[in-house]
């Protein structure tokens, strides 16, 4: 038998308004594999995303209701502080969004505000956390510059160096790449690849190209209902559900 | 059919060019105004600059139109009295109230708050100098002034503050909510996500992001402040005598222009002496407009 999930979502209902976004959704989300959330655009893809993070508190108009296991623990319904949910998770957004402060600062706020990090190892640990991100030789000698100054795909690296510098379990992705140049992207997803390792990815894209570069993992979504979801390989080869091939093969309306 | 047609293109086209031209005489007027107004200004001003020099009468507090000494310092100090201790009133409330409205109230409290602002902001100048006398005089003569031991008529610097505080508060805090809103929820999920609080991601984060925001909106708290004049005039008390602390009368700058000007013309030089106040008025605003600009500039290019 294989490894238990990393995350089990159960009975995951999410309404905004009068909205019905997410509609019994049941998913498992195994442990060091790239998992891939596909699906149109406004099929409630980002909403699961961001619930795992319980980021869904910050809108008071969004209900949540279901469970959330990461790892034994129920996230939607514990006791433990939500900011120690949330560090266990990285999280990498559609357009990067570098905190207000220089280069340095922004992988060194996370690390700060943990309060466990020393003066004499910050230095080392920021470096660390650049060069996982392909990012160091690029801004090395410019650390004190505003990360506003990088370019669009250096910010996301450095999203991606922020969100490792806190020691995630987890890596959330959301249409990480939908912003860049290919190249840039392409950097991303390699970097995913290497990251599945000590990390569980999970990555939402409608990008189905991207989706067959990356993926261990499928889960198809279509107007908040999970459709479909299993192995690359089932889903991409041998996809049993007609919406799932209508997708596949472009031809969805 | 083709003439009619040739007609109507022609006449298009001449709407077209007389659209364009009203509007650029409507813009050039904006621009030119403050242009103007400043050079009346100057040149109103021009008579008392040729027979004392400027320092003398920016760095003088003697106030003696009828021996011919116009010293203005007691109105710049005045004025920059008020200016600052409304500023120390409205600000911190106005900065910790937008937070409060943007990140921690539900939507419906936002939604109520707008139209009480906007009520405060539409109150005639006047009905907060009456309600200042009311109020806040005797307030400030019976219970605050004791307080810190002091004694004051209650027609003080202090009271000025307090109402141009509250009469200044709808306009920073209006830009306030706006500078807050406009930063994206994805900044804060960014810092949430890193394992911080809503108060550090709230003090580390936002402030810093809205920092230029919040320049300009006191910027522009300090310029209407300023010039503010009517409720002002009406509370201070008046009195021709450099302050020395916040329970003392004062002069601004405003209240002279509007207490004197059309009377007592006929000593000399005493037009031109309010017409070079003015003058400083205008020329203070515009520095603090120019400078608080200047800042945001700096400021954006850094973060």
């Amino acid at each position: 038998m294989e490894e238990k999930p990393k995350i089990r979502v159960r009975d995951l209902n999410i309404h905004i308004g009068k909205q019905h976004i997410l509609k019994n959704v049941n998913v498992d989300i195994p442990q060091n594999k790239v998992t891939v959330i596909l699906g149109p655009s406004g099929c409630g893809k980002t909403t699961l995303l961001k619930s795992m993070n319980r980021l869904t508190d910050l809108y008071p108009e969004v209900k949540v209701s279901g469970n959330i296991f990461i790892g034994e623990e129920d996230i939607l319904h514990t006791t433990t502080n939500i900011t120690e949910i949330r560090k266990r998770m990285g999280l990498l957004s559609q357009r990067p969004y570098p905190l207000p402060m220089s280069i340095f600062n922004n992988i060194a706020y996370g690390l700060r505000i943990s309060g466990r990090i020393q003066k004499k190892t910050l230095n080392t640990r920021v470096e660390h956390y650049l060069r996982q991100a392909n990012l160091w030789d690029e801004v090395c000698d410019r650390l004190k510059d505003p990360a506003s100054a990088l370019s669009i795909g250096q910010q996301q690296r450095l999203c991606l160096a922020r969100g490792l510098s806190v020691d995630p379990e987890i890596i959330l992705a959301d249409e990480p790449t939908s912003a860049l140049d290919p190249i840039s992207s392409d950097v991303i997803e390699k970097k995913f690849i290497d990251l599945k390792e000590n990390y569980t990815v999970v990555l939402v894209t409608h990008i189905l190209r991207q989706a067959r570069r990356i993926a261990d993992n499928v889960i198809f979504m279509y107007m908040g209902e999970v459709i479909e979801q299993g192995t690359a390989e089932e889903i991409f080869e041998n996809p049993k559900e007609e919406r799932t091939k209508q997708y596949l093969r472009g031809t969805f309306n | 059919m083709k003439l009619n047609f040739k007609f109507f293109t022609i006449k298009r086209h001449l709407r077209d060019k007389l659209a364009n031209s009203w509007m650029l005489i409507c813009l050039s007027f904006v621009i030119i105004m403050p242009l103007v107004i400043g050079i009346g200004l100057i040149y109103k001003s021009g008579p008392l600059l040729r027979e004392n020099s400027l320092s003398s009468l920016l760095f003088s507090s003697d106030w003696r139109p009828m021996s011919g000494h116009f010293g203005l310092l007691t109105f710049i100090v005045s004025s920059v009295w008020v200016t600052v201790l409304a500023l120390l009133i409205a600000g911190p409330i106005c900065l910790l109230s937008s937070i409060h409205l943007t990140q921690y109230a539900q939507p419906y409290v936002l939604k109520i708050m707008h139209p009480v602002i906007d009520i405060l902001a539409g109150i005639p100048s006047v009905i907060y100098g009456v309600w200042g006398i009311l109020l806040i005089v005797p307030f400030v003569s019976h219970d605050l002034a004791p307080f810190f031991g002091m004694q004051s008529s209650g027609y003080c610097l202090l009271s000025g503050a307090i109402v141009l505080a509250i009469m200044i508060i709808p306009f920073i805090l209006n830009i306030l909510i706006e500078v807050f809103k406009t930063i994206p929820n994805e900044l804060s999920e960014a810092s949430l996500s890193l394992g911080a609080t809503k108060w550090q991601t709230i003090k580390f984060v936002l402030v810093k992001k809205a920092f230029p925001g919040i320049i300009s909106a006191f910027g522009l708290g300090i310029s209407r402040a300023f010039g503010e004049t009517i409720a002002v005039l009406m509370v201070t008390g008046n009195v021709t005598k450099i302050p020395t602390g916040a329970f003392q009368s004062g002069y601004p700058l405003p209240a002279l222009i509007a207490n004197n000007y059309g009377e007592m013309l006929s000593i000399p030089l005493y037009d031109s002496a309010l017409m070079l106040s003015a003058l400083v008025l205008f020329v203070i605003v515009l520095i603090f407009n120019g400078l608080s600009r200047i800042f945001i500039m700096r400021v954006e290019k850094n973060t």
